[in-house]
Protein backbone atom coordinates (compact mmCIF):
# COMPACT_ATOMS: atom_id res chain seq x y z
CA UNK A 1 0.00 0.00 0.00
CA UNK A 2 0.89 3.28 -0.70
CA UNK A 3 0.36 6.65 1.22
CA UNK A 4 0.12 9.59 -0.75
CA UNK A 5 0.33 13.21 0.04
CA UNK A 6 -0.96 15.83 -2.09
CA UNK A 7 -0.38 19.83 -1.54
CA UNK A 8 -2.03 21.68 -4.34
CA UNK A 9 -4.09 24.82 -4.64
CA UNK A 10 -7.20 25.41 -3.22
CA UNK A 11 -9.15 25.94 -6.21
CA UNK A 12 -8.07 22.72 -8.10
CA UNK A 13 -9.79 20.26 -5.13
CA UNK A 14 -12.99 19.81 -6.60
CA UNK A 15 -10.94 18.55 -10.24
CA UNK A 16 -9.19 16.21 -8.24
CA UNK A 17 -11.31 14.77 -6.29
CA UNK A 18 -13.45 14.47 -9.72
CA UNK A 19 -10.93 12.58 -11.24
CA UNK A 20 -10.37 10.53 -8.46
CA UNK A 21 -13.70 9.43 -8.13
CA UNK A 22 -13.07 8.02 -11.47
CA UNK A 23 -10.41 5.68 -10.69
CA UNK A 24 -11.33 3.53 -7.53
CA UNK A 25 -9.94 5.97 -5.00
CA UNK A 26 -12.62 4.99 -2.33
CA UNK A 27 -11.59 7.83 0.01
CA UNK A 28 -9.36 10.94 0.89
CA UNK A 29 -8.73 13.32 3.70
CA UNK A 30 -8.24 17.12 3.15
CA UNK A 31 -6.89 19.85 4.89
CA UNK A 32 -6.58 23.38 4.71
CA UNK A 33 -2.95 24.08 5.19
CA UNK A 34 -0.16 27.02 4.47
CA UNK A 35 3.61 26.78 3.40
CA UNK A 36 6.18 28.10 0.69
CA UNK A 37 7.98 26.59 -1.92
CA UNK A 38 9.67 28.15 -4.28
CA UNK A 39 7.47 30.66 -4.87
CA UNK A 40 8.33 32.25 -1.54
CA UNK A 41 4.95 33.42 -0.29
CA UNK A 42 3.14 36.14 -1.85
CA UNK A 43 2.82 39.93 -1.61
CA UNK A 44 -0.36 41.71 -0.94
CA UNK A 45 -0.38 45.53 -1.06
CA UNK A 46 -2.53 47.83 2.02
CA UNK A 47 -2.52 51.82 1.56
CA UNK A 48 0.87 51.64 -0.32
CA UNK A 49 2.71 49.59 1.83
CA UNK A 50 3.87 46.17 0.73
CA UNK A 51 3.04 42.60 2.93
CA UNK A 52 5.18 40.26 2.24
CA UNK A 53 2.82 36.75 2.70
CA UNK A 54 5.42 33.84 3.58
CA UNK A 55 2.71 31.01 4.15
CA UNK A 56 0.50 30.83 1.09
CA UNK A 57 -2.79 28.98 1.75
CA UNK A 58 -2.89 25.76 0.16
CA UNK A 59 -4.74 22.08 0.47
CA UNK A 60 -3.49 19.23 1.40
CA UNK A 61 -5.09 15.72 0.69
CA UNK A 62 -3.72 12.34 1.97
CA UNK A 63 -4.88 9.47 0.19
CA UNK A 64 -4.00 5.67 1.02
CA UNK A 65 -3.96 3.12 -2.24
CA UNK A 66 -3.07 -0.02 -3.38
CA UNK A 67 -0.06 -0.47 -4.81
CA UNK A 68 -1.13 -1.60 -8.37
CA UNK A 69 -3.52 1.93 -8.61
CA UNK A 70 -0.61 3.87 -6.52
CA UNK A 71 1.35 5.46 -9.97
CA UNK A 72 -1.72 6.10 -11.46
CA UNK A 73 -3.39 8.33 -8.91
CA UNK A 74 0.22 10.26 -8.74
CA UNK A 75 -0.51 10.72 -12.29
CA UNK A 76 -4.16 11.38 -11.94
CA UNK A 77 -3.41 14.09 -8.40
CA UNK A 78 -0.61 15.73 -10.95
CA UNK A 79 -3.04 16.11 -14.00
CA UNK A 80 -5.78 17.20 -12.70
CA UNK A 81 -3.72 19.99 -10.15
CA UNK A 82 -1.85 21.33 -12.29
CA UNK A 83 -1.95 25.02 -13.75
CA UNK A 84 1.15 25.52 -15.49
CA UNK A 85 1.77 28.39 -13.05
CA UNK A 86 4.31 28.50 -10.16
CA UNK A 87 2.59 27.10 -6.86
CA UNK A 88 1.06 24.45 -8.09
CA UNK A 89 2.33 21.89 -5.21
CA UNK A 90 4.01 18.45 -4.98
CA UNK A 91 2.67 15.51 -4.51
CA UNK A 92 4.85 12.68 -2.03
CA UNK A 93 4.65 9.30 -2.00
CA UNK A 94 5.44 7.01 1.06
CA UNK A 95 5.37 3.10 1.97
CA UNK A 96 2.04 2.43 4.13
CA UNK A 97 2.73 -0.39 6.65
CA UNK A 98 -1.20 -1.28 7.73
CA UNK A 99 -4.35 -0.12 7.67
CA UNK A 100 -7.90 -0.60 9.91
CA UNK A 101 -11.53 -0.05 8.68
CA UNK A 102 -12.34 0.73 12.39
CA UNK A 103 -15.81 -0.38 11.95
CA UNK A 104 -14.96 -3.78 11.18
CA UNK A 105 -11.60 -4.23 12.46
CA UNK A 106 -10.25 -5.28 8.77
CA UNK A 107 -6.93 -4.86 8.06
CA UNK A 108 -4.37 -4.37 4.74
CA UNK A 109 -5.78 -3.44 1.53
CA UNK A 110 -9.26 -4.55 2.60
CA UNK A 111 -9.52 -2.01 4.76
CA UNK A 112 -8.93 1.06 2.09
CA UNK B 1 -37.32 80.01 20.53
CA UNK B 2 -37.22 76.52 20.12
CA UNK B 3 -38.09 75.28 16.14
CA UNK B 4 -39.28 72.02 15.71
CA UNK B 5 -37.97 71.06 12.37
CA UNK B 6 -34.38 72.01 13.35
CA UNK B 7 -34.41 70.39 16.73
CA UNK B 8 -35.61 66.89 14.31
CA UNK B 9 -32.90 67.32 12.35
CA UNK B 10 -30.36 67.62 14.97
CA UNK B 11 -31.96 64.79 17.35
CA UNK B 12 -31.27 63.02 14.11
CA UNK B 13 -28.03 64.01 13.36
CA UNK B 14 -27.01 63.12 16.80
CA UNK B 15 -27.86 60.02 16.11
CA UNK B 16 -26.04 59.87 13.48
CA UNK B 17 -22.75 61.27 14.24
CA UNK B 18 -22.94 58.90 17.62
CA UNK B 19 -23.03 56.33 15.10
CA UNK B 20 -20.06 57.34 13.18
CA UNK B 21 -17.99 55.82 16.15
CA UNK B 22 -20.41 53.01 17.64
CA UNK B 23 -19.51 51.08 15.61
CA UNK B 24 -18.30 53.06 12.82
CA UNK B 25 -15.12 53.52 13.60
CA UNK B 26 -15.01 50.68 15.98
CA UNK B 27 -15.51 48.50 12.89
CA UNK B 28 -13.31 50.30 10.73
CA UNK B 29 -10.14 50.42 12.66
CA UNK B 30 -11.05 46.95 13.67
CA UNK B 31 -11.14 45.21 10.48
CA UNK B 32 -7.47 46.69 9.74
CA UNK B 33 -5.83 45.31 12.48
CA UNK B 34 -4.83 41.77 13.43
CA UNK B 35 -7.54 39.11 14.46
CA UNK B 36 -6.06 39.15 17.63
CA UNK B 37 -6.70 42.70 18.27
CA UNK B 38 -9.69 43.35 16.94
CA UNK B 39 -12.17 43.16 20.78
CA UNK B 40 -9.18 45.81 22.16
CA UNK B 41 -9.70 48.18 19.56
CA UNK B 42 -13.86 48.24 19.91
CA UNK B 43 -13.35 48.10 23.24
CA UNK B 44 -11.25 51.12 22.94
CA UNK B 45 -13.68 53.02 21.47
CA UNK B 46 -16.57 52.04 23.51
CA UNK B 47 -15.05 52.74 26.02
CA UNK B 48 -13.78 55.87 24.98
CA UNK B 49 -16.98 57.28 24.01
CA UNK B 50 -18.67 56.07 27.92
CA UNK B 51 -15.78 57.95 29.56
CA UNK B 52 -16.42 61.08 27.61
CA UNK B 53 -19.80 61.45 27.88
CA UNK B 54 -19.12 61.57 31.71
CA UNK B 55 -16.78 63.99 31.56
CA UNK B 56 -19.03 65.91 29.30
CA UNK B 57 -21.93 66.39 31.12
CA UNK B 58 -19.16 66.91 34.34
CA UNK B 59 -17.70 69.80 32.84
CA UNK B 60 -16.44 69.56 29.40
CA UNK B 61 -19.28 71.06 27.80
CA UNK B 62 -19.72 73.54 30.15
CA UNK B 63 -15.79 74.29 29.53
CA UNK B 64 -16.39 75.02 26.07
CA UNK B 65 -19.63 76.70 25.52
CA UNK B 66 -19.83 79.09 28.69
CA UNK B 67 -18.70 81.99 29.26
CA UNK B 68 -16.95 84.16 27.31
CA UNK B 69 -13.01 83.79 27.71
CA UNK B 70 -10.81 84.12 25.26
CA UNK B 71 -8.81 81.05 26.26
CA UNK B 72 -11.30 78.72 27.88
CA UNK B 73 -15.35 78.68 29.15
CA UNK B 74 -16.02 78.72 32.84
CA UNK B 75 -17.99 76.17 34.82
CA UNK B 76 -21.59 77.51 35.23
CA UNK B 77 -23.02 74.57 33.52
CA UNK B 78 -21.02 71.97 35.22
CA UNK B 79 -23.58 68.53 35.16
CA UNK B 80 -26.35 70.83 33.31
CA UNK B 81 -26.95 72.69 36.55
CA UNK B 82 -29.38 75.88 35.91
CA UNK B 83 -30.15 74.03 32.80
CA UNK B 84 -33.70 73.76 32.38
CA UNK B 85 -35.29 71.11 30.06
CA UNK B 86 -37.22 73.91 27.83
CA UNK B 87 -33.80 76.20 27.28
CA UNK B 88 -32.82 77.75 24.17
CA UNK B 89 -28.73 76.77 23.20
CA UNK B 90 -26.88 80.12 22.33
CA UNK B 91 -27.61 81.58 19.22
CA UNK B 92 -29.70 78.78 18.19
CA UNK B 93 -33.26 77.21 18.15
CA UNK B 94 -32.49 73.96 19.52
CA UNK B 95 -32.29 73.00 23.20
CA UNK B 96 -29.99 73.07 24.76
CA UNK B 97 -29.76 69.07 26.17
CA UNK B 98 -30.09 68.68 21.99
CA UNK B 99 -27.05 71.04 21.43
CA UNK B 100 -25.38 69.51 24.57
CA UNK B 101 -25.91 65.91 22.87
CA UNK B 102 -24.69 66.30 19.10
CA UNK B 103 -21.68 68.27 20.54
CA UNK B 104 -20.94 65.42 22.97
CA UNK B 105 -21.11 63.11 20.34
CA UNK B 106 -17.54 65.29 18.42
CA UNK B 107 -15.97 65.05 21.82
CA UNK B 108 -16.37 61.04 21.45
CA UNK B 109 -15.48 61.01 17.96
CA UNK B 110 -11.68 62.99 18.96
CA UNK B 111 -10.42 61.11 20.93
CA UNK B 112 -11.44 57.54 19.64
CA UNK B 113 -9.74 58.57 16.22
CA UNK B 114 -6.59 58.97 18.22
CA UNK B 115 -6.74 55.17 19.06
CA UNK B 116 -5.76 54.29 15.34
CA UNK B 117 -2.64 55.46 15.99
CA UNK B 118 -1.69 53.61 19.32
CA UNK B 119 -3.41 50.18 18.43
CA UNK B 120 -2.24 46.75 18.85
CA UNK B 121 0.77 47.38 21.75
CA UNK B 122 -1.03 50.36 24.39
CA UNK B 123 -2.12 49.37 27.58
CA UNK B 124 -6.05 49.86 27.96
CA UNK B 125 -5.60 51.76 31.41
CA UNK B 126 -3.51 54.57 29.55
CA UNK B 127 -5.78 54.65 26.87
CA UNK B 128 -8.71 55.48 29.25
CA UNK B 129 -6.26 58.09 30.80
CA UNK B 130 -4.38 59.59 27.80
CA UNK B 131 -8.58 60.05 26.77
CA UNK B 132 -9.44 61.42 30.11
CA UNK B 133 -6.26 64.51 29.93
CA UNK B 134 -6.31 65.07 26.19
CA UNK B 135 -10.77 65.57 26.52
CA UNK B 136 -9.64 68.31 28.77
CA UNK B 137 -6.29 69.70 27.86
CA UNK B 138 -6.74 69.55 24.04
CA UNK B 139 -10.42 69.46 22.62
CA UNK B 140 -12.09 71.12 25.30
CA UNK B 141 -9.46 74.44 24.74
CA UNK B 142 -9.36 74.04 20.93
CA UNK B 143 -13.78 74.04 20.85
CA UNK B 144 -13.46 76.40 23.00
CA UNK B 145 -11.25 78.44 20.73
CA UNK B 146 -13.13 77.75 17.45
CA UNK B 147 -16.70 76.74 18.39
CA UNK B 148 -16.79 78.33 22.06
CA UNK B 149 -16.47 81.53 21.01
CA UNK B 150 -12.69 81.91 21.72
CA UNK B 151 -9.75 83.77 20.76
CA UNK B 152 -9.77 81.92 17.10
CA UNK B 153 -13.42 82.38 16.56
CA UNK B 154 -12.51 86.33 17.48
CA UNK B 155 -9.92 86.39 14.67
CA UNK B 156 -12.68 84.75 12.00
CA UNK B 157 -11.34 81.49 11.71
CA UNK B 158 -13.52 79.29 9.64
CA UNK B 159 -13.97 75.31 10.76
CA UNK B 160 -17.79 74.64 9.96
CA UNK B 161 -17.55 70.89 11.27
CA UNK B 162 -14.54 70.08 12.92
CA UNK B 163 -11.54 70.43 10.40
CA UNK B 164 -9.42 71.94 13.01
CA UNK B 165 -11.23 71.01 16.34
CA UNK B 166 -11.49 67.35 15.16
CA UNK B 167 -9.48 66.14 12.51
CA UNK B 168 -6.15 68.30 13.17
CA UNK B 169 -6.46 67.98 16.94
CA UNK B 170 -6.97 64.09 16.77
CA UNK B 171 -4.40 63.38 13.92
CA UNK B 172 -1.07 65.61 15.41
CA UNK B 173 -1.90 63.99 18.65
CA UNK B 174 -2.01 60.56 17.16
CA UNK B 175 1.42 61.61 15.58
CA UNK B 176 2.78 62.30 18.89
CA UNK B 177 1.36 59.34 20.53
CA UNK B 178 2.92 57.18 17.96
CA UNK B 179 5.86 58.18 18.49
CA UNK B 180 6.02 57.99 22.22
CA UNK B 181 4.63 54.76 21.93
CA UNK B 182 7.17 53.11 19.72
CA UNK B 183 6.33 51.48 16.33
CA UNK B 184 4.44 47.81 17.07
CA UNK B 185 6.97 44.80 16.99
CA UNK B 186 8.18 43.93 13.76
CA UNK B 187 7.14 47.57 11.75
CA UNK B 188 7.96 48.05 8.98
CA UNK B 189 8.45 45.24 7.00
CA UNK B 190 7.13 42.50 9.38
CA UNK B 191 3.91 43.53 10.74
CA UNK B 192 0.48 41.78 9.82
CA UNK B 193 -1.70 42.77 7.74
CA UNK B 194 -5.35 43.90 7.87
CA UNK B 195 -7.78 41.04 9.13
CA UNK B 196 -10.74 41.85 7.81
CA UNK B 197 -10.98 44.06 4.79
CA UNK B 198 -14.65 43.38 4.54
CA UNK B 199 -15.08 44.89 8.29
CA UNK B 200 -13.19 47.81 7.22
CA UNK B 201 -15.10 48.45 4.54
CA UNK B 202 -18.63 48.17 6.46
CA UNK B 203 -17.32 50.91 9.37
CA UNK B 204 -16.17 53.40 6.43
CA UNK B 205 -19.74 52.93 5.05
CA UNK B 206 -21.02 53.71 8.22
CA UNK B 207 -18.91 56.98 9.11
CA UNK B 208 -19.58 57.88 5.26
CA UNK B 209 -23.39 57.86 6.30
CA UNK B 210 -23.15 59.60 9.77
CA UNK B 211 -20.94 62.18 8.13
CA UNK B 212 -24.00 63.60 6.92
CA UNK B 213 -24.87 64.09 10.76
CA UNK B 214 -21.66 65.61 11.15
CA UNK B 215 -21.77 68.42 8.21
CA UNK B 216 -24.92 68.81 7.67
CA UNK B 217 -25.54 68.51 11.46
CA UNK B 218 -23.44 71.43 12.09
CA UNK B 219 -25.50 73.81 10.58
CA UNK B 220 -27.66 73.74 13.92
CA UNK B 221 -30.20 74.45 11.52
CA UNK B 222 -32.56 72.06 9.11
CA UNK B 223 -32.28 74.48 5.94
CA UNK B 224 -30.27 75.36 2.53
CA UNK B 225 -26.96 75.38 4.81
CA UNK B 226 -27.73 71.61 5.88
CA UNK B 227 -28.74 70.80 2.50
CA UNK B 228 -25.49 72.18 0.88
CA UNK B 229 -23.32 70.66 3.40
CA UNK B 230 -24.70 67.55 2.69
CA UNK B 231 -24.28 67.65 -0.94
CA UNK B 232 -20.44 68.78 -0.87
CA UNK B 233 -19.93 66.48 2.04
CA UNK B 234 -20.70 63.17 -0.48
CA UNK B 235 -19.61 64.69 -3.32
CA UNK B 236 -15.60 64.68 -1.71
CA UNK B 237 -15.68 61.55 -0.15
CA UNK B 238 -16.98 60.09 -4.03
CA UNK B 239 -14.59 62.12 -5.24
CA UNK B 240 -11.50 61.14 -2.90
CA UNK B 241 -11.99 57.44 -2.93
CA UNK B 242 -12.00 57.75 -7.46
CA UNK B 243 -8.91 59.46 -6.55
CA UNK B 244 -6.74 57.13 -4.58
CA UNK B 245 -8.66 53.72 -6.44
CA UNK B 246 -6.80 55.81 -9.79
CA UNK B 247 -3.51 56.09 -7.96
CA UNK B 248 -3.72 52.35 -6.75
CA UNK B 249 -5.03 51.22 -10.42
CA UNK B 250 -1.99 53.49 -11.91
CA UNK B 251 0.71 51.99 -8.96
CA UNK B 252 0.22 48.92 -8.62
CA UNK B 253 -2.27 47.41 -11.38
CA UNK B 254 -4.85 46.81 -9.10
CA UNK B 255 -7.36 48.85 -7.24
CA UNK B 256 -7.56 47.63 -3.41
CA UNK B 257 -10.75 47.89 -1.33
CA UNK B 258 -8.81 49.50 1.68
CA UNK B 259 -7.02 52.00 -0.83
CA UNK B 260 -10.79 53.45 -1.95
CA UNK B 261 -12.50 53.47 1.76
CA UNK B 262 -9.37 55.11 3.12
CA UNK B 263 -9.58 57.71 0.28
CA UNK B 264 -13.35 57.88 0.82
CA UNK B 265 -12.49 59.09 4.68
CA UNK B 266 -9.94 60.91 3.48
CA UNK B 267 -12.16 63.07 1.53
CA UNK B 268 -14.69 63.39 4.05
CA UNK B 269 -12.09 64.68 6.73
CA UNK B 270 -11.40 66.96 3.69
CA UNK B 271 -14.51 68.66 3.47
CA UNK B 272 -15.74 68.55 6.71
CA UNK B 273 -14.65 72.27 7.58
CA UNK B 274 -15.31 73.62 4.41
CA UNK B 275 -18.81 71.69 4.30
CA UNK B 276 -20.90 74.67 5.74
CA UNK B 277 -19.01 77.38 3.40
CA UNK B 278 -18.28 75.80 -0.28
CA UNK B 279 -20.18 74.86 -3.50
CA UNK B 280 -20.81 71.17 -5.43
CA UNK B 281 -18.08 72.25 -7.13
CA UNK B 282 -15.42 73.13 -4.49
CA UNK B 283 -16.06 69.61 -3.26
CA UNK B 284 -14.66 67.89 -6.56
CA UNK B 285 -11.67 69.92 -6.27
CA UNK B 286 -10.95 69.63 -2.50
CA UNK B 287 -11.86 65.59 -2.50
CA UNK B 288 -9.45 65.62 -5.70
CA UNK B 289 -6.63 67.24 -3.05
CA UNK B 290 -7.38 65.52 -0.07
CA UNK B 291 -7.29 61.91 -1.47
CA UNK B 292 -3.77 62.85 -3.47
CA UNK B 293 -2.36 64.53 -0.65
CA UNK B 294 -3.24 61.84 1.95
CA UNK B 295 -1.96 59.03 -0.17
CA UNK B 296 1.19 60.66 -0.19
CA UNK B 297 1.34 61.28 3.22
CA UNK B 298 0.48 57.53 4.23
CA UNK B 299 3.64 56.75 3.10
CA UNK B 300 5.86 60.04 3.61
CA UNK B 301 4.65 59.45 7.50
CA UNK B 302 5.52 55.47 7.62
CA UNK B 303 8.38 54.55 5.02
CA UNK B 304 9.57 58.22 5.18
CA UNK B 305 9.93 59.45 8.92
CA UNK B 306 9.40 55.50 9.83
CA UNK B 307 6.38 56.44 12.39
CA UNK B 308 3.98 53.76 13.10
CA UNK B 309 1.03 55.68 13.33
CA UNK B 310 -0.39 52.33 12.50
CA UNK B 311 -3.55 53.11 10.68
CA UNK B 312 -2.75 56.74 9.65
CA UNK B 313 -4.50 58.82 11.61
CA UNK B 314 -2.41 61.72 10.96
CA UNK B 315 -1.92 60.92 7.60
CA UNK B 316 -5.29 60.88 6.49
CA UNK B 317 -7.36 63.09 9.08
CA UNK B 318 -4.65 65.64 10.19
CA UNK B 319 -3.20 66.23 6.68
CA UNK B 320 -7.09 65.57 4.88
CA UNK B 321 -8.43 68.66 7.67
CA UNK B 322 -5.41 70.89 7.30
CA UNK B 323 -6.16 70.66 3.76
CA UNK B 324 -9.86 71.41 3.91
CA UNK B 325 -8.95 74.02 6.06
CA UNK B 326 -6.73 75.66 4.06
CA UNK B 327 -9.03 75.59 0.67
CA UNK B 328 -12.01 76.50 2.83
CA UNK B 329 -10.23 80.22 2.78
CA UNK B 330 -10.52 79.78 -1.78
CA UNK B 331 -13.71 78.58 -1.77
CA UNK B 332 -15.66 80.49 0.46
CA UNK B 333 -15.73 83.19 -2.23
CA UNK B 334 -18.95 83.94 -3.31
CA UNK B 335 -16.92 83.64 -6.90
CA UNK B 336 -16.57 80.56 -6.66
CA UNK B 337 -20.07 79.52 -5.32
CA UNK B 338 -19.08 79.60 -2.08
CA UNK B 339 -21.52 81.28 0.72
CA UNK B 340 -19.23 84.24 0.80
CA UNK B 341 -16.06 85.65 2.22
CA UNK B 342 -16.42 88.02 5.24
CA UNK B 343 -17.28 91.53 4.69
CA UNK B 344 -14.04 93.55 3.89
CA UNK B 345 -11.95 90.74 3.78
CA UNK B 346 -9.69 89.53 1.04
CA UNK B 347 -9.19 86.00 0.09
CA UNK B 348 -5.41 86.63 1.11
CA UNK B 349 -6.83 87.37 4.42
CA UNK B 350 -8.92 84.53 5.11
CA UNK B 351 -5.43 82.50 4.07
CA UNK B 352 -3.95 84.25 6.56
CA UNK B 353 -6.05 83.37 9.39
CA UNK B 354 -6.73 79.99 8.68
CA UNK B 355 -3.07 79.12 8.78
CA UNK B 356 -2.95 80.51 12.23
CA UNK B 357 -5.68 78.77 13.45
CA UNK B 358 -3.51 75.73 11.69
CA UNK B 359 -0.53 76.97 13.50
CA UNK B 360 -2.24 77.07 16.93
CA UNK B 361 -4.19 73.58 16.57
CA UNK B 362 -0.76 72.27 15.50
CA UNK B 363 1.48 73.38 18.13
CA UNK B 364 -1.24 73.18 21.06
CA UNK B 365 -2.00 69.41 19.75
CA UNK B 366 1.75 68.55 19.53
CA UNK B 367 2.94 70.64 23.18
CA UNK B 368 0.12 69.11 25.42
CA UNK B 369 -0.39 65.79 24.00
CA UNK B 370 3.18 65.28 24.47
CA UNK B 371 2.88 66.12 27.54
CA UNK B 372 0.19 63.96 28.48
CA UNK B 373 1.94 61.10 26.83
CA UNK B 374 4.61 61.32 29.55
CA UNK B 375 2.06 61.90 32.52
CA UNK B 376 0.33 58.42 31.76
CA UNK B 377 3.56 56.82 30.88
CA UNK B 378 5.06 57.66 34.44
CA UNK B 379 1.71 56.60 35.64
CA UNK B 380 0.49 53.81 33.88
CA UNK B 381 3.18 52.99 31.61
CA UNK B 382 2.07 53.49 27.90
CA UNK B 383 2.67 49.94 26.65
CA UNK B 384 1.83 46.29 26.65
CA UNK B 385 4.74 43.95 27.71
CA UNK B 386 6.24 42.12 24.66
CA UNK B 387 4.70 38.40 25.74
CA UNK B 388 1.37 40.79 25.72
CA UNK B 389 1.83 41.88 22.69
CA UNK B 390 3.02 38.83 20.48
CA UNK B 391 -0.44 37.39 21.89
CA UNK B 392 -2.91 39.91 20.86
CA UNK B 393 -4.49 42.13 23.41
CA UNK B 394 -7.58 40.03 23.52
CA UNK B 395 -7.15 37.31 25.49
CA UNK B 396 -4.15 39.30 27.50
CA UNK B 397 -6.32 42.57 28.71
CA UNK B 398 -9.85 41.66 27.98
CA UNK B 399 -9.89 37.79 28.68
CA UNK B 400 -12.04 36.99 25.28
CA UNK B 401 -11.57 36.28 21.64
CA UNK B 402 -12.90 38.00 18.68
CA UNK B 403 -13.17 34.66 16.92
CA UNK B 404 -13.76 31.20 18.83
CA UNK B 405 -13.40 28.66 15.74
Amino acid sequence: MKYIIAVIQPHRLDAVRDALAGMGVQGLTVSEVRGFGRQKGQTEIYRGAEYIMQYVPKVKLEIAVDDAIADAVVETVGNAARTGRIGDGKVFVLDLEGAMRVRTGEMGADAL
Amino acid sequence: MIDAGNTAWLITATALVLFMTLPGLALFYGGLVRAENLLSVLMQCFAIACLVSVVWLACAYSLVFSGGGALIGDLSKVLLLGVPRDAVAQNTTLPETVFFMFQMTFAIITPALIVGASVERMRFGAVLLFTFLWLLLVYVPAAHWIWGGGWLAERGVLDFAGGLVVHLTAGVSALVLAVQLGPRLGFPDDVKPPHAVWMTMAGACMLWVGWFGFNAGSALTAGGDAGMAMTVTHISAATAALVWIVIEWAKFGKPSVVGAVTGAIAGLASITPASGFVGPGAALVIGSAGGAICYVMVGVVKRRFRIDDSLDVFAVHGVGGATGVLLTAVFVDAALGGAGLAEGRSMGGQVVIQLTGIAAILLWSLVVSFVIAKVVHAVTGLRVNAETEEQGLDLRLHGERGYNM
